[in-house]
């Protein structure tokens, strides 16, 4: 971001921006930034707050009418329902079964996650209904067809091709895993009256579900694989950092 | 997610000590008047069309935003697993000011908005940043932009 910050500007346009990571901010000396102490993912705070959001978008944008600089400049509220004490006590609204113990089977690991997709889906529809849009799609496949090649990459990785036509392995699964993510997620966050973070769902879903589970298992042998393409999505974009500690390389 | 001062040490270091470019001097565009300004939205959150191609690995592409767009039908392909994004799931606003930028030229605080943003995945490597970025700079001053805000995730 500092990057284009120099460039744009050395070309005549002026930048502003927001800092999520003010020392990065520091290190790179764009000309105007505006450092904010919100989650990575969140430049403008929280959502449904427009009112904050545009105290935020505000603020950097005044930075342009300075005269001097380079600047930066500090915001210093955090956004409203941002207490640590009101995310306790969030559930996903629907209750599954324990993971399954045994995955060693693609059929019965397909069976066990269309069933989660099944009971997730009225809370997903809900989702779509609520935020008027959904995240889901970018790999262009369905949920069932998602789930199909997830259960049999499990289980027999050495056997599957390419599931996206022009794409690799590695990022094929990773467009599908993350378009199943996607849609746990946005049924798992589709009460309005629940507020709930990344962090939260990220813990539902890495430690409470077979999905969680068997993404686990593929990174594991990815890491390991011969595939470039899924060693590659292995390292850094299969299982967030913070749930890596369940996964056997880390 | 949480704010990065409050992961886990090793993460923490790990994100703020990672290797960026520096650089010796600032560039400084002449202070603009926000009223007369004309502003775009540059994000790295990998954010496009549903119709358009996601994001890859290492490439230094953008996708096109047009300010008449149906905001519904963004989508955000980033690869990276290590950002909030129920936040954005919930209010594209969090992430993609687009409404607020549209209030704030009604309230006249701005003078107008771009016919068109822009949007990048982060982490590109900047020797292929370069000169995809000069080209950008055209294509935003042939929109009569003066000044942009750079959003990361």
């Amino acid at each position: 971001m500092g990057g284009l910050a120099h460039v744009l500007e050395g070309e005549g346009i002026a930048t502003t921006h927001i800092s999520l990571i003010r020392e990065h901010t520091e290190r790179m000396k764009p000309p105007r930034a505006l450092a904010v102490k919100f989650e990575l993912g969140r430049p403008f705070g929280a959502p449904n707050q427009s009112d904050f959001q545009r105290r935020v978008l505000h603020e950097c944008l005044g930075i342009l009418e300075y005269e001097e600089g380079p600047v930066i400049q500090d915001f210093p509220d955090l956004p409203p329902g941002n207490e640590s004490d009101e995310l306790q006590g969030w559930a996903c609204p629907v209750n599954f079964a324990a993971p399954m113990e045994d995955i060693s089977d693609a059929d019965l690991v397909y069976q066990s996650l269309s069933q989660e997709v099944n009971l997730l889906r009225p809370w997903y529809d809900e989702a779509v209904k609520n935020f008027n849009r959904s995240a889901f799609g970018i790999s262009g496949k369905t949920t069932d067809e998602i789930v199909r090649f997830i259960a049999d990459l499990l289980v027999a990785p050495e056997k599957q091709k390419p599931p996206i036509i022009g794409e690799t392995l590695g990022i094929g699964f990773k467009r599908m895993a993350d378009d199943l993510r996607y849609f746990y997620t946005e049924a798992a966050i589709a009460r309005p009256d629940q507020k709930t973070s990344d962090l939260e769902v990220a813990n539902w879903l890495w430690g409470e579900t077979t999905l969680g589970k068997v993404l686990v298992a593929i990174r594991d042998y990815s890491m390991e694989s011969d595939d470039p393409s899924l060693k590659t999505m292995a390292v850094t974009a299969m299982v967030p950092s913070h749930q890596r500690y369940r996964t056997k390389h880390g | 997610m949480v704010h990065v001062h409050e992961m886990p040490e090793h993460l923490a270091k790990a994100l703020i000590n990672q290797e960026l470019p520096t650089y010796d001097t600032t560039p400084w565009v002449e202070a603009i008047t926000l009223e007369d300004s004309k502003i775009a939205i540059i994000s790295t959150a990998g954010l496009h069309r549903s119709e358009d191609a996601p994001f890859v690995p290492g490439a230094g592409d953008y996708r096109v935003i047009p300010d008449d767009e149906d905001m519904a039908n963004l989508m955000m392909s980033h690869l990276s697993t290590n950002f909030d994004r129920t936040g954005f799931f919930q209010d594209v606003n969090t992430a993609f000011p687009i409404d607020r930028l549209h209030e704030l030229n009604e309230m006249g605080v701005i003078g107008s908005v771009a016919s068109r943003h822009y949007s990048f995945m982060g982490a590109t490597p900047p020797h292929m940043m370069e000169p995809v970025a000069k080209d950008l700079a055209e294509l935003l001053k042939q929109d009569g932009v003066t000044a942009v805000i750079l959003v990361p995730v």
